[in-house]
């Protein structure tokens, strides 16, 4: 194998742990209350906006750019949770749907009236010289999100396995009733899934900022790529993200070396219709 | 005849004679051509949208597909762009059973899923195609040869050919409405788990109205080409073409047989004003407020608008009338 497939296929696990980390958000609010936000991409938006704003409007670096994305977004999932998607959980699947996609248009067009619709990026090389390991050339920014969204990824794992948080929001996810006659409250429990899950998607977008364009519509196709990692690892599955996010992540690295940077994205959606077709259930999860 | 039937007639007689009533008005009758031409999309969003409750958000794929046939028939053999259309109709429900066979089996997610990613997918392919004219797009006849081109400067001819379509499509999910598969629509959507223990073949049925839906709808895209002459991604395939169905059947009422004729009556002249008072500009906020009354119509009025005359018609409707709502 040449050296630059090597570095092709380096580049896209890097990438492809931020995808897992943004995918992980959506997974977990899909699995606790069977609810899909398509507003999901445009979460990522926002929090790539804020890290713009805060490292060219404020002089911040990434150490104060993720963490506040993280706060803000988490701040908007639970006002998201408790102004609309309370209300419309329990409705027909129509209403579902147009809720959370309506928040989505909401966003986007925020942000389009707000920014306008350039492309912007952060200039390159604010992180540093590229890292080069054994001829590999590692971009600092890549680096810093594959292995931030990494660590984070399995933070949100241990927090959802190991803590009585994630036990309550499991026990939830399972019976809500149930959970409520142990002393449970079903909607501080959703609360705190829309909270984390948004807070991870958050850090996710202050990570992809630093190397990715930002603009309005970003966010439709970080969502098409979000939902195809949680088709293909399996709905309510982090493990299955982290999988399903690498794989995407080489796929589309390979394809764009390979086939050309257009047909990166294509790849992808056809990869979806095919997950769709064959394996609707998932790599790793329930039907 | 009934009081509500009254109604109904003298309101027809009102679409009939509008442009007569705008006579001296040319923006006004361009405005009603508008209103019909968007309802007709809304109306075939509807029929899966609405009354088999699959929310498809990538529909402009079957728009675009609709208008592109239109123009590659004039672009590469010179026939008038409405000789496109039987094209525009197979390849829609070749695409909607590709999307619809793997989907309609799974939760209603993954169908609006699937949608999006097609419709995305379709654009992004045009954008790259030189053979659909990339990212320019491609223009139809500018001086028309025939009749058939149907290149008119005024609006008024457009006003009646779309009128006579929407009725079409009207009269057809209609049909669909008060059918035996109707029946099975409304008890899938209601509850699938029960209709198929009940026997209802509900994959199936998803499937046709989705098929049916898609047809309609490139019959739109075909419709439009023929007003505006021009297409590019943007315009035939872009999530917007697909946002405006959507919100104008639920703003009206989902699942309901006006529903998007009265959504696009309402949201089709509140768009005009608000680009023409605010500009460029507008463009963005227009879609900001389109998103807003999407999220106040889930939170607060599912059913959408007409729900809210429900009880008014069925006053009106004489005693012992036994299909009142």
């Amino acid at each position: 194998m040449s050296l630059t497939l090597v570095q092709v296929i380096v580049g896209g696990l890097l990438l492809g742990a931020v995808y897992a980390l943004f995918a992980s958000g959506l997974t977990l609010i899909w699995g606790m209350m069977n609810v899909v936000n398509f507003a999901h991409g445009d979460f990522v938006m926002l929090a790539m906006y804020t890290a713009f704003v805060v490292w060219t409007g404020m002089g911040g670096g990434p150490a104060a750019s993720v963490p506040i994305a993280a706060m803000l977004l988490a701040t908007v999932g639970v006002l998201c949770y408790f102004l609309l998607v309370r209300h419309i959980m329990r409705g027909p699947m129509l209403a579902q749907i147009l809720g959370t996609f309506g928040l989505a248009l909401f966003l986007r067009y925020s942000a389009f009236w707000l920014f306008g619709s350039d492309f912007r990026t952060l200039p390159d090389g604010m992180l540093g010289p590229p890292f080069i390991v054994g001829g590999l050339r590692i971009d600092a920014p890549r680096l810093l999100a594959g292995g931030v969204g990494l660590i984070v990824i399995l933070l949100l794992h241990l927090i959802l396995t190991r803590t009585a948080l994630g036990s309550k929001m499991l026990a939830v996810s399972e019976d809500a009733t149930a959970a409520q006659i142990m002393g449970i409250r079903p909607e501080h429990m959703q609360a705190a899934a829309w909270a984390l899950a948004a807070g991870a998607t958050g850090i996710a977008g202050a990570l992809i900022a630093t190397f990715f364009y930002t603009s309005p519509t970003v966010g439709e196709t970080l969502a098409i790529i979000a939902f195809v990692t949680v088709s293909l690892g399996g709905f309510g599955s982090v493990p299955g993200a982290l999988v399903a996010g690498l794989l995407i992540g080489v796929v589309e690295s390979l394809s764009a070396y390979l086939i050309g940077p257009v047909y990166k994205d294509v790849i992808v959606y056809i990869l979806f219709v095919l997950v769709l077709w064959f394996r609707p259930q998932g790599l790793m999860g329930k039907a | 005849m009934t009081r509500r039937n009254l109604v109904f007639l003298l309101l027809g007689l009102l679409a009939l004679a509008y442009p007569l009533l705008v006579w001296g008005s040319p923006v006004y009758q361009r405005l009603g051509a508008l209103v019909l031409l968007y309802a007709i999309g809304a109306s075939a969003w509807n029929i899966v949208g609405g009354y088999a409750g699959q929310v498809s958000i990538g529909h402009a794929v079957f728009f675009g597909v609709g208008a592109y046939s239109s123009v590659l028939a004039y672009h590469y053999l010179g026939l008038p762009p409405i000789a496109g259309m039987p094209l525009g109709i197979l390849v829609s429900l070749l695409i909607a059973s590709v999307i619809g066979v793997p989907t309609v089996r799974l939760a209603g997610h993954y169908f609006s899923m699937a949608t999006i990613a097609v419709a995305e997918l379709a654009r992004v392919m045009t954008t790259t195609s030189d053979f659909l004219g990339g990212a320019q797009g491609l223009t139809g006849p500018t001086v028309p040869r025939t009749v058939l081109d149907l290149s008119f400067t005024s609006a008024v001819p457009y006003y009646y050919i779309f009128l006579a379509v929407l009725a079409g499509v009207l009269w057809l999910t209609w049909r669909v409405e008060s059918s035996r598969m109707g029946f099975y629509l409304r008890a899938i959507k209601d509850n699938e788990r029960a209709a198929r223990s009940l026997g209802v073949a509900a994959g199936r049925y998803k499937l046709y109205a989705f098929m049916l839906s898609a047809a309609l709808t490139s019959v739109a895209g075909g419709l439009y080409f023929a007003m505006f002459g021009f297409i590019d991604p943007d315009s035939g395939l872009g999530i917007l073409i697909s946002v405006k169905m959507l919100i104008m059947a639920a703003l009206g009422g989902a699942g309901l047989l006006f529903g998007p004729l009265v959504g696009a009556a309402i949201l089709v002249p509140l768009e005009e004003i608000s680009n023409s008072v605010l500009g460029g500009k507008g463009a963005g906020l227009t879609f900001v407020v389109y998103g807003a009354i999407i999220m106040l119509i889930a939170r607060f009025l599912p059913g959408g608008l007409l729900t809210l005359l429900a009880p008014l018609l069925r006053k009106k409707a004489a005693p012992g009338e036994r299909d009142a709502a």
